[in-house]
């Protein structure tokens, strides 16, 4: 992907094709294999709980991917991003509640209305830069949450709406055993589709009006166009991210997704690394293990030295909190590349060791 | 020949200043043609109102006979009219293949949808063949060592040099190059001046330079237009323009008589390396 590989002594690529890949090495893909073959044997040995983390993490990376075509490949900004979640999660429990479309098309199509919509509020955001597309999408966020405590019919107004479990011609698939692998489809899917976008004519667009707009301008490309096509795109990936989401739930509510999600999928990003596909997902897993682990340690705390040196008792939860911030703040100052150039920058180390350059 | 572009009374105002007053010219089919000029005479302006980066406060602009006055940049770029900056405006994070792929933009067909499908819709298959007339690019520019390095991270006359190979990739039929040479030193200038002359005799692009190294406009150009405060003063050919009274005044010096005989300049550039 991005960024100078280190590719082994002795393999020369022969024709242009070789040196299109994917994955840099025939290891590296193999290994990418080898994960998702993995991955796919996890119902079989992980408990509720950490696949219910997989299953997030898995949504929520989709949604954070099209994030990261706007704000990491486009080098745009949205602080609207959990409203277009939002928008998918409500339109496919609409759709698969209101008509006779099986969930199994009701997650595409409600992708589709979100990019709609998404377009829509990107032909404003195409022309403008900064901060003022920052307060350009805090409006998209407020309109949109807005629309969906007036709209009872579409989204049931103050009482949550319910969405129908995943299903496939009669098929219904229940439980987060058998939803795991449709996450899984979905999260591969978008993943291969957006690395093959970026190697792609428009992917390069994109980036080059991140890089210099004004020359990329020069090149023949259309700024408007393509900024716009960049809302549309990263509305489509919360709009799928948020119809999975529905039909995993089972049930739709505006809790949870206000602006702090919004800044929560910037923060995926910002931690995997912005404009890296592979940072995308590790940042997202980050973020979702993060609270997690921090809870996991505040109960060990419990009881122990540090908590009766501080008299910490109850506070203990709060302690989660500060950590969660401050790691942020941390990785902000030591890691503003992300995940995804330390990754790097282990893989270097293997591979030159034990030289360091 | 045939006209490649036509400038008619263009005039640039900002607010207050004249950046451009009324100027006039015609650029044939096949040439190479410099423009020069002291320091905010225009010359920028003049290349960026023809690559459509301004829009001229008043005249018009054709290229081969069609008004190209109201045209947005990109579509003058799908026209054929490609440039390079004065100052380096790569996209830095972008690989040089990257760059220079960027500049087949307008060649090429897949689109989101098609290029997100890569193997299924022939994206690939003509990716590839793109890459193949890329590759040609950088074997004319010597760039094989760098094809892969993040344009960022290279040294400035190579920067300048991919900067060349992504207006190149375009396939324009005009080109703009503004300040080719600016901060290069003399082996650079040499190479850069090598790779103009072939643009124009072996690629057939019509070349417009902005340049301020008279040694090297005087050597290659075919004619020169000579701009002072936004105004045309002179047009012709090298010979006939360093000799024009007005030209001394205005940018050559008077006193300089090395400068103003096109025979001694690379001599005197010569020793003075």
């Amino acid at each position: 992907m991005a960024g100078p590989a280190l590719i082994p002594a002795g393999d020369f690529r022969t024709t242009y094709a070789a040196d299109t890949t994917i994955f840099p090495t025939t290891t590296s893909r193999n290994f990418a294999i080898a994960g998702v073959a993995l991955l796919c044997l996890a119902p079989q040995f992980f408990s509720g709980y950490w696949l219910s983390i997989l299953i997030q993490i898995g949504i929520f990376s989709i949604a954070a991917l099209g994030l990261n075509i706007l704000v990491g490949f486009t080098g745009q900004i949205s602080i609207g991003h959990a409203a277009f979640f939002l928008l998918g999660a409500f339109t496919s429990a609409y759709i698969s509640n209101s008509a006779p479309i099986p969930v199994f098309f009701a997650i595409p199509l409600a992708g589709l209305v979100t990019a709609l919509v998404g377009l829509v509020f990107g032909i404003p955001a195409a022309r403008l830069k900064g901060l003022y597309l920052v307060i350009a999408t805090l409006a998209a966020q407020y309109i949109l949450l807005d629309f969906f405590s007036r709209a009872e019919w579409f989204s049931g107004g103050s009482v949550p709406a319910s969405a129908e479990p995943f299903s496939i011609f009669g098929y219904t698939l229940r439980g987060d055993r058998q939803y795991f692998y449709v996450v899984l489809a979905y999260v591969l899917a978008s993943y291969i589709l957006v690395t093959n976008l970026m190697r792609t004519r428009d992917g390069r667009a994109l980036v080059a009006i991140r890089d210099h707009y004004l020359s990329a301008e020069i090149m023949g490309i259309n700024l408007t166009k393509y900024r716009t096509l960049s809302f549309g795109l990263a509305a489509f990936f919360a709009g799928i991210a948020g119809a999975l989401y529905a039909h995993y739930q089972l049930v739709v509510s505006q809790e949870g997704f206000g602006i702090e999600r919004s800044i929560l999928f910037l923060a995926m990003i910002i931690i995997g690394g912005t404009g890296s596909i592979m940072g995308t997902l590790m940042g997202t897993a980050f973020v979702v293990l993060l609270p997690e682990s921090m809870e996991w340690i505040s109960l060990h705390l419990k009881g122990g030295a540090i908590d009766k040196a501080l008299s910490l008792n109850t506070n203990i939860t709060f302690l989660r909190e500060i950590a969660i911030g401050v790691i942020i703040i941390a990785f902000l100052m030591f890691e503003p590349d992300g995940l995804a150039h330390r990754w790097r920058q282990i893989k270097a180390y293997w591979k030159l060791y034990p030289f360091s350059h | 020949m045939a006209t490649s572009l036509e400038v008619r009374g263009v005039s640039l105002r900002f607010g207050g200043v004249r950046a451009l007053t009324d100027v006039s010219f015609a650029i044939r089919e096949g040439e190479l043609f410099s423009i020069i000029g002291p320091n905010g005479a225009g010359k920028t302006s003049i290349v960026n109102c023809i690559s459509g980066r301004y829009k001229p406060t008043e005249g018009q602009l054709f290229y081969k006979d069609r008004d190209i006055t109201g045209l947005t940049p990109n579509a003058r770029a799908s026209l054929g009219i490609g440039r390079t900056f004065q100052n380096l405006a790569l996209f830095h994070h972008m690989s040089v293949l990257d760059n220079i792929m960027v500049g087949r933009h307008h060649l090429l067909k897949n689109n989101f949808l098609t290029g997100s499908l890569y193997w299924l819709t022939g994206a690939r298959k003509e990716e590839l063949e793109h890459r193949r007339k890329v590759e040609e690019i950088i074997d004319f520019l010597d760039l094989q060592s760098v094809r892969k390095a993040t344009a960022g991270t290279l040294s400035y006359g190579l920067r300048k040099r991919v900067e060349l190979a992504r207006a190149m990739a375009l396939e324009p039929r005009l080109i703009l190059l503004d300040e080719p040479m600016a901060g290069m030193n003399f082996e650079e200038k040499e190479d850069m001046a090598r790779y103009i002359v072939d643009l124009n005799e072996e690629f057939g692009m019509t070349v417009v330079m902005i340049e301020h190294d008279m040694g090297v406009v005087m050597d290659i150009s075919h004619r020169v237009m000579v701009l002072d405060f936004g105004k045309k003063i002179a047009d012709g050919d090298p010979a006939t323009v360093l000799a024009d009274p007005h030209v001394k005044r205005a940018y050559l010096g008077e006193e300089d008589e090395v400068l103003v005989d096109p025979d001694d300049a690379p001599a005197a550039q010569e020793s003075a390396a």
